[in-house]
């Protein structure tokens, strides 16, 4: 034991500094080796045909050549009305998640319904609605109610609710405390105590999280139609059966310019009001 | 809403009425019933859907997992697809991204890179399959290209936003030291960002995954056709036995997912 305890490098020379425990090392390499061989597995087994790969570079652009010029005449007679048609299932769609959100969202957040079953059920609603696809919803509704824009509306209502319900909930859990326990000192009712204390302050997430989700909408109804559900998509999925390809550029060409409008749209919204 | 407390007698609470907002419901309203009437809703037609509903469900009770060999076949090429994609779209989405920030490229080397950014997110996933099945045929690869599309659109967009946040004192220490470009960036900016590279990763391979189960309705592989073809019959117990596969199996991947950004943190 003769060591210089004066000199402090002598103990720090023997210490090894590391990042992560072994139990993380060994996880993460665990974690990238399942990685890879998935990535490996995926490739050697996925079926793909290699003259269709060929293949691909004339038939693309055979595809551009049908393509132009897109058939203006297209438009007047059959894209208008589907697009307005796809608008609307859009915006209904959305209004119709609005309403139902509102109790689903208030039921999961738990510092406004303190029952564990409640929660529980809430969420058990808003992650089966994110969990199916709109196109998805929208095959079980044309079931239901027929093929036509309805079926897209409830579609598109149906798939919403999860995403606004999770983030509406969100927002209420995290509202800050203090105007509710002014309004509950001065023995307010439940109603009350919601609409004057909660709402003023998720008022502005719960618009921006609608206009959010009507954006997603626009651009998930235009394929709803691909089921028969209604709006743009059945003018697509009808020119792309006859192989109308330059109505089928005409379709994508409107398609593109409602997106970016809507884009404009909801920034100039959220610059101005929210 | 006004609140009145009648006991105390005290002065009675009224709140202003904002015309402008009552105005815009009531203009909602009559938006909603306008459409309604476009869309043919009325009462009976409702009921009749309530009846066709309960029919519906009534056929996909018990669920029919008899065909299971179909059901795995495609639920596995569905995740070959998603795997995939999302490994392919990462690969091109990093110097996409790159290109795009605007902090380190010039503008004439951004412009083209945002313009592909956002050619590839103007799209809804199945249309762009719609057009790759046409370019390569049926099968898994159509989806497999219109999935890396729709990865690039987000991973690459969202990764150019990371950098050009990022701090650039960093950047301008290691330039200091007369690094050249490359060191700037594997030592500057990529350990900045490379934390919330892997959370968009995560995320894009759940929506892959979810996407990738839908993309067969218009013929690029996975079980979405197996779904389409089943509804088609009119098998719904068979229909219902897909969907309650889709979700267990997207369940898992969120599960995993979870773990991933916990052993990431």
């Amino acid at each position: 034991m003769n060591r210089n305890v004066s000199d402090p490098s002598a103990f720090l020379e023997k210490r090894t500094w590391n990042r992560f425990t072994p139990l993380e090392r060994t996880s993460r390499f665990l974690f990238y080796f399942v990685t890879l061989a998935a990535i490996v597995v995926s490739l050697q087994t996925i079926e793909i045909i290699p003259e269709f790969l060929l293949d691909a570079p004339e038939q693309i652009a055979d595809m551009f050549n049908r393509m132009w010029p897109p058939d203006a005449s297209y438009y007047p007679s059959t894209i208008h009305e589907a697009l307005m048609e796809t608008i609307h299932i859009a915006t209904v769609g959305t209004l119709l998640a609005l309403i139902l959100a509102i109790p689903v969202g208030v039921m999961v957040a738990e510092n406004v319904t303190q029952n564990k079953f409640l929660n529980w059920f809430a969420r058990l609603i808003l992650v089966s609605s994110r969990s199916i696809n709109s196109l998805v919803w929208a095959l079980l509704f044309v079931a239901i109610v027929g093929p036509g824009p309805l079926a897209g509306a409830l579609a598109i209502a149906f798939r919403s609710v999860g995403f606004i319900g999770k983030l509406f909930g969100e927002a209420l859990e995290e509202s800050h405390k203090g105007p509710i326990e002014a309004l509950e000192a001065t023995g307010a009712p439940w109603f009350s105590i919601m609409m004057m204390g909660y709402w003023p302050q998720v008022l502005p997430t719960f618009w921006s999280v609608a206009l959010f989700r009507w954006d997603i909408n626009l651009r998930e109804s235009a394929v709803l139609g691909l089921v028969g559900a209604g709006g743009i998509g059945v003018a697509l999925s009808t020119a792309l059966e006859l192989f109308y390809w330059d109505r089928v550029a005409m379709v994508l060409l409107s398609m593109l310019v409602v997106v970016a409008l809507v884009e404009l749209v909801v920034t100039q919204i959220r610059k101005r009001i929210i | 809403m006004s609140m009145t407390d009648t006991k105390s007698g005290g002065p009675k609470y009224v709140p202003k009425r904002n015309w402008w907002v009552t105005l815009a419901y009531l203009a909602v309203a009559g938006y909603v019933a306008y459409v309604l009437s476009l869309f043919d809703v009325s009462g009976e037609r409702l009921a009749a859907g309530l009846g066709h509903g309960a029919d519906f469900i009534a056929r996909m009770i018990p669920p029919n997992f008899e065909r299971y060999n179909l059901l795995i076949e495609g639920l596995l090429e569905s995740l070959q697809i998603a795997v995939i994609a999302t490994t392919a779209g990462v690969i091109l989405s990093l110097p996409i991204g790159f290109l795009a920030a605007r902090n380190l490229m010039p503008a004439w080397v951004t412009w083209p890179a945002r313009a592909i950014i956002v050619a590839c997110r103007s799209f809804h996933p199945v249309i762009v399959a719609i057009l790759f099945v046409k370019a390569v045929g049926f099968g898994a690869l159509a989806g497999t290209l219109a999935l890396v599309v729709a990865s690039i659109g987000f991973i690459a967009k969202l990764f150019a936003e990371a950098i050009e946040e990022i701090s650039l004192k960093q950047i301008e220490a290691i330039r200091a030291t007369g690094a050249p470009f490359a060191s700037v960036i594997t030592f500057g900016v990529l350990p900045q960002v490379m934390g919330r590279f892997i959370g968009f990763t995560s995320y894009q391979l759940d929506s892959n995954l979810r996407n990738s189960t839908m993309v067969g309705i218009v013929g690029a592989g996975g079980i979405g056709g197996t779904l389409f073809a089943a509804f088609q019959r009119f098998d719904y117990d068979f229909v219902a036995a897909i969907l309650i596969s889709i979700i267990a199996v997207i369940m898992v991947a969120e599960g995993i997912n979870n773990v991933m950004r916990k052993l990431y943190r």
